[in-house]
């Protein structure tokens, strides 16, 4: 009975090396640093720099050699990481046989074992590798606004990923959210004067409060129906904000909203500034920065939430509602209170965005938060594969970095001759991608669900089992 | 059918609780879908410490039964009282923390979830307060899912994904537990055990068990009591020996049967 499991252990084994080879590795990484180097040479290696009417190639080769480093130690890195884990899981006695059919990692697991550290990694030393790529702060402030950017969306998906991917409820309204936040963000920092980081939860817990407002009317609703009465509320929403001119000022917006401040230190040239305090030159790009460190701060906040929670009763119940939701109700789950949270825990990240959104923007009006936004929230969802959380980031990026590196792509007219704008073919090379990426992953990028329990060892099962079965 | 119009109404034979307030008890219950009726004024028992089996033809109605006990759908006109109380109304949610647990028809286990995370669910009602201990009960009744704690719910085979519905409905400890069809799709052997199981736990935890089947002769075997439904009405009922012996039964459920 046990024996197909045995197949897929001895199978594993010779892909992964038990014992850690170093010479081999070191080989590797060589490999590894060599492309690295072919590749940093048209990519890094000169940088053109414009004087007047010429082009000066800026040599850069200390940069190369940096990249190649990174590559090299990342690589041997890896290696030693997967030699150490082979050996810790080699095959002790064959009455384990069936226990490693789990042990065999799932594609998201080998995705999370370096796509996570590797991704935060990057993103925490963004604004640092675009200093050092770009040489300069000023010249970096494209690409952090575009870090930031992605984040927000980041930051979004992850929230909708908690009422969609989780919970299973398609909310084609979620951008409501988000503007709740940041209407909050600015009229209660406008009128009252108040700090962002005290409107900050605030604007959380109003946008909780219209999740549940929300979650009641469609609480019997699923599918399709659900989807439409969300779009709809995002819509009234959008309305409400247009057209109640007193408090909203309509679709004129809310200027002048206050800028963030480095934790009451303004990022202002003059005296008792953030440069002024930290003895620094001042560079409007400071700001930009802190915003950067402030968003990645939040998505990450809500990723850990989300994490958690889905290891809480609360979180499995919301994925069991996805799955099933009268085996739930049999089961003595109160399945109103869990589409309710899901909707007020998921709202309350995106009001944690729309006043982040609010405070970078400092100027808000409804044309911010149409339909099309919830409709990119959703494909990020969706393309990441619903529930996944390193999916939804992937998709994030490119998602909205996609467009704007499409933008670039000047090589092109290599291709289609000097006439060719890549500039306005970048949507239609977009969609294509998509359509691609629908044929080849239906499902998203990392469609397989990761247990919220892993049992690492069979041994651990075990172990619990005889222990409180004699208590 | 023949026994359709009969209404031959037996006396309950001797049962372990015969005499007492039953634990469960159905009284008149009528369940509609939209305007088409499923239950025409059901009335049944089942007594602490009794195993009760519901047997009939396909569509006779005896999920909806089960399904009505748990208030999804609910019964339009009638009363369904647990222990002294009355549970027409309440919500599904609140009847399962009752301490009654379900192996609902079709299993409706959740499929991405692994086996361990379905146990978990099962669990989530009394807090985990015995999740371990529960947890290798269930993977002694059934090594096959022991075998399993880290595979998705929706990738076991169908008999399987039986025997983790059952479990999953164990995992919460209930004092009654309804079990829909449970040997359905299994093999011969398996339902055996399955039954055993039953058995056991039966007289070993006093767990009361109303067990709706298709397999009548092993039902009927098994139970202290049984009942017959046709077309949303009991027909007939008696202890289980009584409806094996019973022409009407044998010709109608039991012919070509297991003899
Ligand atoms: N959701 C529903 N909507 C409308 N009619 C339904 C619904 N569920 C069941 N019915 C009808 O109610 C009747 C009883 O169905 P039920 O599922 O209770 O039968 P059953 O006795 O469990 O049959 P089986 O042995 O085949 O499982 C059937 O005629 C069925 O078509
Ligand atoms: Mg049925």
């Amino acid at each position: 009975m046990n024996a197909p499991s045995i197949t897929t252990s001895s199978a594993r084994s010779p892909a992964v090396p038990t014992r850690f080879d170093l010479a081999a590795a070191l080989k590797d990484s060589a490999k590894s640093a060599l492309i690295a180097f072919g590749l940093s040479i048209p990519i890094v290696a000169y940088r053109t720099d414009q004087s007047g009417a010429d082009l000066f190639l800026n040599p850069r080769w200390d940069m190369v050699a940096i990249f190649c480093a990174i590559v090299f130690g990342l690589r041997l890195a890896q290696h030693a990481f997967m030699a150490s884990r082979a050996a810790r899981e080699a095959v002790p006695s064959p009455t384990q046989a069936t226990e490693l059919v789990h042990a065999e990692p799932s594609a998201f697991q080998k995705a999370s074992r370096f796509g996570i550290p590797f991704f935060l990694g990057v993103a925490l030393a963004f604004p640092i590798l675009i200093y050092l790529i770009q040489g300069g702060l000023n010249e970096s402030r494209y690409w952090v606004d575009l870090g930031i950017l992605i984040l927000t969306y980041v930051m979004l998906g992850w929230g909708l990923n908690i009422v969609v991917g989780l919970a299973g409820l398609l909310d084609l309204g979620y951008v409501a959210f988000y503007a709740v936040g940041a209407y909050s963000y600015a009229l209660l920092s406008t009128t009252f004067g108040l700090s962002f980081w005290i409107c900050l939860p605030l604007a959380g817990i109003l946008a909780a409060f219209w999740g549940i407002v929300l979650g009641f009317p469609v609480l019997r609703l699923r599918g399709d129906y659900l989807a439409i009465v969300t779009l709809a509320f995002g819509e009234i929403i959008r309305l409400v904000l247009i057209n109640w001119v007193d408090l909203t000022n309509g679709g004129a917006g809310i200027s002048s909203i206050p800028r963030a401040t480095f934790f009451g230190i303004p990022f202002t040239a003059g005296e008792g500034g953030f440069a002024d305090t930290f003895g620094l030159e001042f560079n409007g790009m400071h700001r930009m920065i802190f915003l950067y460190y402030l968003i990645l701060a939040l998505a990450l906040l809500t990723n850990f939430v989300t994490m958690r929670l889905r290891k809480l009763p609360v979180g499995r119940a919301w994925e069991a509602l996805r799955e099933d939701e009268i085996a739930c109700r049999s089961l003595g789950i109160n399945t109103t209170n869990t589409k309710l949270t899901a909707f007020a825990i998921g709202a309350m990240f995106g009001g944690f965005a729309g006043s982040f959104f609010a405070v970078r923007q400092g100027f808000i009006s409804p044309e911010s938060f149409n339909f099309l936004e919830s409709a990119i929230i959703l494909a990020i969802v969706v393309m990441g594969g619903m529930g996944s959380q390193i999916g939804v980031a992937i998709a994030a990026i490119v998602l909205v970095g996609g467009p704007e590196v499409l933008r670039n792509l000047t090589f092109l007219q290599a291709v289609f001759g000097s006439g060719f704008d890549p500039n306005e073919y970048r949507l239609l090379l977009f969609g294509a991608g998509m359509v691609a990426m629908m044929v080849w992953r239906p499902r998203g990028l990392i469609s397989e669900r990761q247990p919220s329990v892993i049992l690492k060892e069979r041994k651990a099962i075990s172990g619990s089992l005889v222990k409180e079965g004699h208590g | 059918m023949s026994t359709a119009g009969a209404q031959t109404h037996r006396q309950p034979g001797a049962s372990p609780a015969a005499g007492r307030q039953p634990l469960l008890s159905v009284r008149g219950v009528k369940t509609y879908y939209g305007n088409i009726i499923a239950l025409k004024g059901v009335d049944m028992d089942v007594h602490e410490g009794e195993i009760v089996t519901l047997i009939g033809a396909n569509g006779a109605g005896k999920s909806t039964l089960m399904m009505t006990i748990f208030g999804n759908p609910r019964a339009r006109e009638g009363t369904i009282t647990y222990a002294g109380r009355d549970i027409t109304k309440m919500p599904t949610h609140e009847i399962a923390q009752l301490s009654i647990a379900q192996s609902p028809e079709g299993r409706r286990i959740f499929p991405r979830m692994t086996v361990y995370e379905n146990l978990q669910m099962g669990a989530s009602i009394n807090g985990f307060a015995h999740f371990d201990q529960d947890l290798e009960r269930v993977c002694t009744l059934f090594p096959r899912l022991k075998e399993r704690l880290q595979q998705r719910g929706g990738t076991l085979s169908g008999g399987e994904q039986q025997m983790l519905a059952i479990a999953r409905a164990l995992m919460s400890r209930p004092k009654l537990l309804l079990l829909d069809e449970p040997s359905l799709g299994l093999a011969p052997l398996i339902v055996k055990q399955i039954f055993t199981i039953i058995k056991e736990l039966n007289e070993q935890d006093g767990m009361t068990v109303f067990l709706v089947e298709q397999n009548a002769y092993h039902a009927l075997k098994l139970a202290h009591r049984g009942y017959v439904m046709v077309t949303g009405n009991i027909t007939m009922s008696g202890t289980g020996k009584e409806l094996l012996e019973d022409p009407q039964v044998r010709a109608a459920y039991l012919e070509g049967g297991h003899h």
